[in-house]
Parts: C-alpha cells; sequence; structure tokens
C-alpha cells in the first residue's frame, strides 16, 4: 500500500494512536460518567473507583479460571458482583458520611482504594494475569488505511453504547428524572415519598457497576494487574475535572475527546503525551472552574 | 379523596410538639389539629416556627418529640417518605423546583400514594401555563408559574391533607389572587389543607380558621368567622 509520510511517520502509526487513544478514551469516559453519577448524588468523591474497576477485571479472571465462566457472561456478571460488593461499602461506611465535607468521602474512599489493592497485591503480586480475547473476537480487518483488531473496534462500539445507555437513562426516564430530582434536593425528593437512601445505594451500585464493566472489557487488551486501576483513576479524575462534574453527557464526551487528544499528542509529540491531559486541566480550570459542561454551584 | 361532608371527623392532630434545629430549640409544643375538608392556617411573625412545623409533620426535622396523629397514625419517627406514603405532601416554601428536570418531569416527580388524586390533564386544566410549558426547564417559569407548578405537582398524588408553606409569598397581587381561588378549588374538591401564612388578608380569603403562633407554640384559634371581632387581637399577634 501506498504511504503518505506525515512528518516522517506513516499514517499507519497515527490511526493506530488514534485508535489506542479512543480505547483509552472508552475507559475514561465509562469511568468518569460513573464517578459523575456517584459524586452527583452521593456528593462523595470516589477515589475507590479505580479499585473497584480492577475488581472488575479480577473478577471476570476469577470467573474464567476458578468457575470455568467466559467473558461473555462476564459481562454481566462481573459488573453485578462487583456492583453489589460497592453497595455493600455504601450501606456499611459510605452513608455515614452524608453532610460531612467532601474531603472525609475522598480519605475514606482513598482508603478503601489502598486495601483493596494491597490485598490484591500481596495475592498476586504486581506482574499482569493474561486474559485471552474470546475466539469471537479474535483476529482484525484491514481498513485499507490501517489494521483493526476486532477486540479493540469492539471495546469501543460497546463502550460507546453503554455510556450513551446510561445517559438515556439519566436524562431521558421516569428513574433518571427521580435521581436527577435527588441530585439537587434529596431531602425535599424523600419528603414525596421516594425512598432516597434506597436510591443513593443502588446509584452507588450502578457507578461501580459501570467501572468493573470498564475493567472487564480491558482485561484482555491491559492485563489483569492490582495496580490497573491506580495508574488509570488519576487520569479520569482531570477527565472529570474537565468535563465538570454535574453532567453525564459532558462526561462522555470529554472522556472520548480526552483519549483522541492523548493519543494524537503520542503521535505528534510523544514527549508530552503523558501530561497533555493535566495541562488542560489546568488550562480549563483557569477559564472555567466549573468545567466544561458543569454548572456553576 | 376525602368526603368534604366529612367535615368532623380529625385529620390530623398535632400534640405537644417539640421541634430543633441542630442545637436550636424551635417548637415548644405545639398544639393545634385539623379535621378533614377543612383550611387551617398557621399565622404568625417571622421565625415564629410555622415552616418548622411543617417540616415537623413531614418528618423533615433532624430531632422532634411529641406526637403528630394523621388518620390515627402516629408520624412523629417514621421518616419523610413514609409519611408521604399515608397521605401527606408537602409544598415547600421555596417551592422547590427542580433545574434539571422539565415542567411535566417536576409535575410527575412525587409518586402516586394512594389512588384519587387528580389526573395530569386536570392539573393542567387548573394550570394552562403550565402546559404551555411543560418541555421547559422548571426554573425557567416566572414565580406565579413555579408556585403553580409546585401546587400542582402534589395533587396527583392522592395525598388528603396537604401542607403549603406561604404559597403567596413574593407573587404579584392578581397572582396571589389565582391561587387563592385555587385553594378554594381545592377545597371544594375535599382537600384538607395546612397553610402557613404572614398574609394575613390573603389567608383570610380561604381558611376556616386559623391558629397563632408565637415562640414555637399556638397563642390562640380564631374562627374565620369571627375574625372580624379579633381584628385588634390579630394585630397585636402579628405586630403590623
Amino acid at each position: 500500500m501506498y504511504v503518505i509520510p506525515l512528518l516522517g511517520i506513516p499514517p499507519q502509526v497515527l490511526f493506530g494512536q488514534l485508535l489506542l487513544g479512543l480505547i483509552n478514551g472508552a475507559f475514561y469516559a465509562m469511568l468518569s460518567l460513573g464517578l459523575a453519577v456517584i459524586f452527583g448524588l452521593l456528593n462523595i468523591i470516589n477515589f475507590a473507583h479505580g479499585a473497584l474497576y480492577m475488581m472488575g477485571a479480577f473478577c471476570a479472571y476469577f470467573l474464567l479460571n476458578v468457575l470455568g465462566i467466559g467473558y461473555w457472561p462476564a459481562l454481566i456478571v462481573a459488573p453485578i458482583m462487583v456492583g453489589i460488593f460497592g453497595m455493600i461499602l455504601e450501606r456499611t461506611m459510605l452513608q455515614w458520611l452524608s453532610g460531612l465535607d467532601h474531603l472525609y468521602g475522598l480519605l475514606l474512599t482513598f482508603g478503601i482504594a489502598l486495601i483493596v489493592q494491597g490485598v490484591f497485591q500481596n495475592y498476586f503480586g504486581s506482574s499482569g494475569l493474561p486474559y485471552a480475547i474470546p475466539d469471537e473476537l479474535k483476529g482484525g480487518m484491514n481498513l485499507g488505511f490501517m489494521f483493526l483488531p476486532i477486540y479493540r473496534g469492539w471495546v469501543v462500539v460497546f463502550s460507546l453504547i453503554v455510556c450513551l445507555l446510561t445517559w438515556f437513562l439519566i436524562e431521558r426516564t421516569r428513574l433518571g428524572a427521580n435521581l436527577r430530582a435527588a441530585t439537587e434536593n434529596p431531602t425535599l425528593v424523600r419528603a414525596f415519598g421516594i425512598n432516597v437512601p434506597r436510591m443513593i445505594t443502588l446509584t452507588y451500585g450502578l457507578g461501580v457497576g459501570l467501572a468493573a464493566l470498564a475493567g472487564v472489557l480491558s482485561a484482555p487488551i491491559n492485563q489483569v494487574r492490582p495496580l490497573m486501576g491506580a495508574d488509570l483513576i488519576i487520569v479520569v479524575f482531570a477527565v472529570v475535572v474537565i468535563g465538570g462534574m454535574g453532567s453525564i453527557m459532558g462526561s462522555i464526551i470529554t472522556g472520548f475527546a480526552l483519549g483522541i487528544i492523548e493519543g494524537l499528542t503520542k503521535y505528534f509529540y510523544p514527549e508530552a503525551s503523558n501530561t497533555v491531559v493535566f495541562v488542560l486541566m489546568v488550562l480549563v480550570l483557569l477559564v472555567k472552574p466549573s468545567g466544561l459542561t458543569g454548572r456553576a454551584t | 379523596m376525602p368526603d368534604a361532608s366529612a367535615a368532623t371527623t380529625t385529620l390530623l392532630t398535632v400534640a405537644d410538639l417539640h421541634g430543633w434545629y441542630g442545637e436550636s430549640h424551635i417548637l415548644h409544643g405545639m398544639n393545634f389539629e385539623i379535621r378533614q375538608g377543612e383550611v387551617v392556617t398557621l399565622l404568625g411573625r417571622n421565625g415564629a416556627g410555622k415552616t418548622t412545623t411543617l417540616r415537623g409533620i413531614m418528618g423533615m426535622l433532624g430531632r422532634a418529640q411529641g406526637s403528630i396523629q394523621f388518620e390515627g397514625h402516629e408520624m412523629r419517627g417514621l421518616a419523610s417518605n413514609k409519611i408521604a406514603k399515608h397521605g401527606i405532601a408537602y409544598c415547600p416554601e421555596e417551592r422547590g423546583i427542580f433545574a434539571s428536570l422539565s415542567v411535566e418531569e417536576n409535575l410527575t416527580l412525587p409518586p402516586i400514594v394512594r389512588p384519587g388524586g387528580m389526573t395530569v390533564p386536570e392539573i393542567y386544566e387548573i394550570f394552562p401555563n403550565l402546559l404551555e410549558r411543560r418541555k421547559s426547564p422548571g426554573t425557567k417559569l416566572s414565580g406565579g408559574e413555579q408556585q403553580m407548578l409546585a401546587i400542582g405537582r402534589i395533587l396527583r398524588t392522592g395525598a388528603s391533607l396537604l401542607l403549603f408553606d406561604e404559597p403567596s409569598e413574593g407573587l404579584a397581587p392578581v397572582i396571589v389572587q389565582r391561587i387563592g381561588e385555587v385553594i378554594r378549588a381545592l377545597k371544594a374538591k375535599g382537600f384538607t389543607i395546612l397553610l402557613v401564612e404572614q398574609n394575613f388578608r390573603f389567608a383570610s380569603t380561604v381558611a376556616d380558621r386559623h391558629y397563632v403562633v408565637e415562640h414555637g407554640t399556638v397563642i390562640d384559634m380564631i374562627k374565620n368567622s369571627e375574625i372580624g371581632a379579633n381584628a385588634d387581637k390579630l394585630h397585636t399577634y402579628l405586630g403590623v
């Protein structure tokens, strides 16, 4: 195939980086979506999100290697199991923090993250455990301008669908209206007869389930490692800050966009690829402290 | 819907209700009752404890003592969502319209707790403005429209006792008049209404009886029919 060199680098590399950026963006979007929903209703900056994402990947690993349950059922089972773990955390610990300063929730969830990661590291070390790509998604397609591994294409498309479904659930359904209202004024919503504490628990479970789902999706790409979430979560928080805490669609768009920007930076100026998100965060905070799509509070 | 003719049964009895906001003791033993189908007001100066009483009935105070009997059931100590399920609905002073919800979403937010509430078309019939603006975000409405939405929203649920906190506050006289008509229409439909008011003139156009509240207790009860004879007394109470 004829190759047009751009800055001396073949375009396959550019598209490769773009795809990598899109995949990272998909994980950013799914994680920041959950963080935004949790922050909205619980007022908790959920630092345990990365650890819960990691638990999703480990859950898929155990399902396969202990119970022989494969990738497809794991996509459903792992988020539910980790979601239930999250709901237990909320009932036993997080619920007592309501009404307190953000700092308490941040410290508690940070502590939970350290404990969970520490336990997994103790048993599984720091190196990755392999998780095979399911047979149906092995191989790749030559698109002419680039080679697309099918699994990676699947991750991007599936994440996008999950994000849009979550958006629909929150912005367009009755259940979502209850959630939005409770985010604004939980006391009044409760006085209307809605069981807000139960809604808070389920919402935390939903956010955690999304993180676990992202973990399952990433297992065949990034391997299953105890610190896989710790590396990711810092960038995800920057994404949330840039997008603005309050907005669902904002989180989705910002997640994908920043993944792409990171990918492009890897292509054009690789030295900055690890910092570009944080530089953008600083710029956004200078211009619009509530984030690009956030409502000023 | 409660039967308006059964106006002799007591629907709500508040006895020796004490209430606190944090450390400050606001309610010092409130005593009053409301019979089915009545419109009753709590009148009093700013800070007398009227809003706190409504929040106390709704289970929204951090700490409360005493008794709140609704249809023979004790409400005090129940979570506010349970109290709403018994058939009490609350329209707060700040209106509590949700900015991230459309007018229609705001209207249909409170769940139906009992059969017999009004339907959405019936509510739009009373408040035609809301129908026109039903897709707009709740807070894009004018103050009067927001108040109508806050009232309309609790008519769907089938609650028989409605708690209104200063529905006339900050509204133009023509809107206040309209809200007065609505309250009289709701009474005619058989709703029982507890109204917190500072605007005594407005209260006297809708209510059957008035409880005067001062320093967190009820200090007097005046029937609306005897309000002329008690005008001087009321002026002293309310300091107007």
